[in-house]
């Protein structure tokens, strides 16, 4: 029985390390938008999540929510008083014209699904 | 017959009513399109086609074709298709919810000790709950599958991770139990299996996101109630005729006629006729308020009494309902600080749930009691369920909804959840005084005969003829002067019904008064300096002045051929809610304060009248700003209240800048909170709304991490060395249901606060 236990822990401690090697730690890669125009697939997350656009000039975001959850019914940009819709299969177009450089998180309406506007 | 297809799409490039022409000539002339309707206002297009002939790009170079854009790919499904659709959805979700909850009772019913005695010998069976319980794991839990399966592409996990993950577990377990029970006997286990688990969990997590999505469609009530109120048609005046037309094809300057009982269509300024119209949907004011040839009418709201003409001054975005509801929106977008936390421990959360898990089942399979695999897994299975992330995500956004909503139909404008977040912490509040505590308008104080000076006793009836007497003349000389205090004397005796008389060689002597012959008299109206000037003796009103002028009224002298005849005063009047707003602030802790352009003994008059205990006198009008910032350095949190045209820089720079009754222009950016109407009232509401809203997420906040902090222990058999509690995960997953439906309706629970 001894074995077993040894066996369970060790299993264990390995699944902890890769839940948190696997949720925790990723890096996502970032998108550069130079047209103006993206189109965001949300679809058990945002792809691409992490865009960077220019300073001052307007880029048109476009969700495209294939993914039935009810917590990415709704996408907020609260940075820039922005909470939308996102009726399935449809795209909802979304223009912002940042003012200010930083990193601007979006996510869905729970603030489960996150996603990153780089703004350069 | 042919099939005609309608669509709506967005239009972009349109300034004015006239482009509404241009595009619907444009899409009309395209072959197969029957009807086209261009809307302004909502920047869009809805044609009616026949699909043989017409397709996306004929619509899209048609209009291109006459200077705009089309965005055809991108149809707007009317706000009654998206509502049924939501129906659609929920509707499903309590079939589904209640499926389950029926299949599972019957699970529970033939495996529950005790309970089991009475149940029919089938359900028993092993086998026939397996049955029961598939449809329920993979029709009705199907949703979880489907979020769990697309997040583990993007290595995120969410809610529905934990449910799969969680109910899977138990659902597989009782597989494994049933097929093969002596797989388990060898490990020296009773082959039970868990179906009554999985499927009652997915049946009350499905009823909970049911009540919970319901409850939502609550939240965002306020702004389908604004939208709501924008009018269809205008009844337009056009060669002495009057044409029904679409709101969206008024434009600037058209003349438009209003019933009783019809909604006011856009912004504008009466021609013809008087009404009293009822406003309370905008100003949250319950009282119809009178209008007359002049006055300003705001589109969608409702005319009442008298029928009346107007020019319309703004149409389309630049209403003031259109301007409302984008603020509204842009507000309940917005992010409060104080979610920032609770942002930030969602992203960890369920992956330390998950972590959780996994440490509990090894812990109880470690050291548990025997058998401890099933410990072990009821536990964990338990971890899962019964973390609850959405009422952590639901805590703050849903009240910051409601009480942006809940602002609005009061006549509180509120710019961002920051704002709202803000103002519940002021403690200094600081008052323009003219126009905010003010009406802004001098009136007529008092009116003084010189026989009351001079103790002669007399009747009301000749006391009151030789006042208006005082005033008539006043009046007829002040008539060609264009000062605001001359405006007052002549408005009062406009009241009264005075006949004026005629007045030559009038003459105004800057900063004495004014001056004229009225028949063979020479009358002269002023201040002191005009009467030592014209040698006119008023030692025996002396005590009369010094008692007028501390009460902060500008008193002007009236003379005649060298003797003075009366004393008239003159004030800027307290607005009749001042006072009790004053008393209501300063109950809340607030300090109040006045800033003023006017000497210290005015201001004092005004302050003692409303009960405001500092003033801060002669300020000029660019030294606002820096009062504001040496009340901030005393480590206040001030709150500006003014007019935001003049007082913009100090509403900057104050930590809550709060703009009072501007007209239709609600488009502030210096104010964080537009109030819409002129009452001090709704200053007082305005903070009132922000300390209530404030609770309701700080009691969200504490429920739904209390909630976790709590049962996450108790799940992982915290109590169990103590008192040998376990918890069961049916009721976890009765616990995970309720705590997000409590903190949506704990949320809606705002809309019934006074304020």
């Amino acid at each position: 029985m001894v074995t077993d236990k040894v066996l369970i822990t060790i299993i264990g401690a390995t699944l902890i390390l890769f839940i948190y090697w696997f949720f925790l730690s990723k890096k996502e890669k970032e998108i550069k938008i130079l047209n103006n125009e993206v189109d965001i697939i949300v679809n058990g997350g945002y792809s691409p999540e992490v865009i960077s656009i220019p300073l001052g000039k307007t880029t048109k975001i476009n969700f495209i929510r294939k993914d039935s959850t009810e917590c990415l019914s709704e996408v907020v940009l609260g940075d820039f008083k922005i909470k939308r819709e996102l009726p399935l299969n449809q795209k909802v177009m979304i223009e912002i014209t940042p003012k200010k450089k930083g990193e601007f998180e979006y996510s869905c309406g729970m603030g489960m699904y996150h996603g990153k506007i780089m703004v350069k | 017959m042919r099939n005609l297809t309608k669509k709506t799409f967005p239009i972009k490039g349109m300034h004015c009513a006239s482009c509404v022409r241009v595009i619907e000539n444009a899409l009309s002339k395209v072959e197969g399109v029957t009807m086209a309707n261009v809307n302004l206002a909502s920047e869009t297009a809805t044609v009616t086609f026949d699909p043989q002939k017409v397709n996306d790009q004929t619509l899209a170079s048609a209009v291109a074709n006459v200077g705009y854009k089309a965005g055809v790919e991108e149809e707007i499904k009317t706000e009654d298709e998206d509502k049924i659709q939501k129906q659609k959805e929920l509707k499903n979700l309590r079939t589904k919810a209640l499926v389950s909850l029926f299949l599972g009772s019957l699970i529970v019913w033939g495996s529950f000790p005790g309970l089991m005695n009475t149940a029919p010998e089938i359900l028993k069976n092993f086998y026939v709950q397996m049955i029961l319980a598939i449809p329920v794991q993979f029709w009705a839990g199907l949703q979880f599958y489907k979020a769990t399966i697309p997040a583990l592409r993007h290595r995120t996990a969410n809610m529905d991770t934990l449910i799969a993950i969680g109910t899977s577990t138990a659902f597989l377990y009782s597989a494994v139990v049933t097929v093969f029970p002596q797989l388990v006997m060898e490990l020296g286990i009773e082959p039970m299996p868990y179906f009554d688990v999985s499927t009652v969990i997915i049946g009350l997590i499905l009823l909970g996101r049911y009540f919970e999505a319901r409850a939502k469609m609550g939240t965002s009530e306020a702004i389908k109630k604004l939208i709501g109120l924008q009018p269809k048609t205008a009844r337009i005046l056009k060669n002495g005729k009057e044409i029904d037309v679409p709101v969206s094809e008024v434009a600037i300057g058209n003349v438009i006629r209003v019933r009783p009982g019809e909604k006011i269509p856009v912004d504008g300024e009466i021609l013809e006729g008087e009404s009293s119209i009822d406003e309370s949907m905008i100003s949250g004011e319950s009282i119809p308020v009178d209008k007359s040839k002049g006055s300003l009418v705001i589109g969608g709201t409702i005319n009442k009494t008298g029928t009346f003409t107007y020019k319309a001054t703004k149409v389309g975005a630049d209403t003031m309902l259109a301007q409302i509801i984008k603020l509204v929106t842009e507000a309940q977008g917005s992010k409060a600080p104080i979610q920032r936390v609770a942002d930030l421990i969602s992203s960890y959360f369920v992956p330390i749930v998950l972590m959780l898990a996994v440490a509990t089942f090894v812990i109880w399979f470690d050291f548990g009691p025997v058998p401890a695999f099933l410990f072990a897994l009821l536990n964990s299975v338990a971890v899962l369920i019964i973390a609850c992330p959405c009422a952590m995500g639901l805590a703050t956004p849903t009240a910051i909804m409601v009480g942006v909503g809940k602002g609005a139909e009061n006549g509180i404008l509120i710019k961002d959840a920051e704002s709202l977040e803000t103002a519940h912490k002021i403690n200094a509040i600081i008052f323009d005084k003219t126009g905010t505590l003010t009406y802004g308008k001098p009136v007529v104080t008092d009116v003084i005969a010189r026989s009351e000076t001079t103790k002669q006793s007399q009747s009301e009836r000749s006391l009151r003829s030789a006042r208006d007497d005082i005033l008539q003349l006043a009046a007829s000389l002040e008539k060609g002067s264009e000062h605001s205090l001359a405006e007052a004397i002549v408005n009062k005796a406009e009241v009264e019904k005075l006949v004026l008389s005629k007045v030559e060689g009038f003459k105004a002597i800057p900063g004495h008064g004014v001056e004229g012959m009225i028949g063979k008299n020479k009358a002269i109206l002023g201040n002191r300096k005009l009467m030592e000037k014209e040698k006119v003796d008023i030692t025996h009103v002396g005590s009369h002045l010094a008692k007028l002028e501390s009460e902060g009224k500008t008193v002007m002298m009236l003379a005649q051929n060298g003797k003075l005849l009366g004393l008239i005063a003159v004030a800027d009047t307290v607005k009749d809610t001042a006072k009790s707003a004053v008393q209501n602030l300063q109950k809340m802790g607030i300090e109040v304060i006045m800033i003023t352009g006017d000497n210290e003994r005015t201001a004092q008059a005004i302050a003692k009248l409303v009960g405001i205990k500092r003033i801060l006198a002669e300020v000029l009008p660019d030294g606002k700003e820096a009062e504001v910032k040496k009340i901030q350095a005393e480590g206040k949190i001030v709150a500006m209240v003014g007019d935001g045209i003049n007082d913009a820089p100090a509403l900057a720079s104050a930590n809550v800048g709060i703009a009072m009754g501007t007209g239709t222009d609600v488009a502030i950016e210096a104010a964080d909170i537009t109030l819409v109407s002129k009452d001090l009232k709704a200053v007082v509401s305005a903070i009132l709304l922000s300390k209530k809203t404030m609770k309701t997420i700080r009691l969200n906040l504490f429920w739904a991490f209390g909630y976790n902090i709590i049962l996450i222990p108790v799940a992982m058999g915290a109590l169990y060395p103590f008192f040998h509690i376990l918890l069961n995960p049916i009721f976890a997953s009765a616990a995970m249901a309720l705590s997000s439906v409590s903190v949506v309706s704990n949320s809606l629970l705002l809309k019934r606060v006074k304020i």
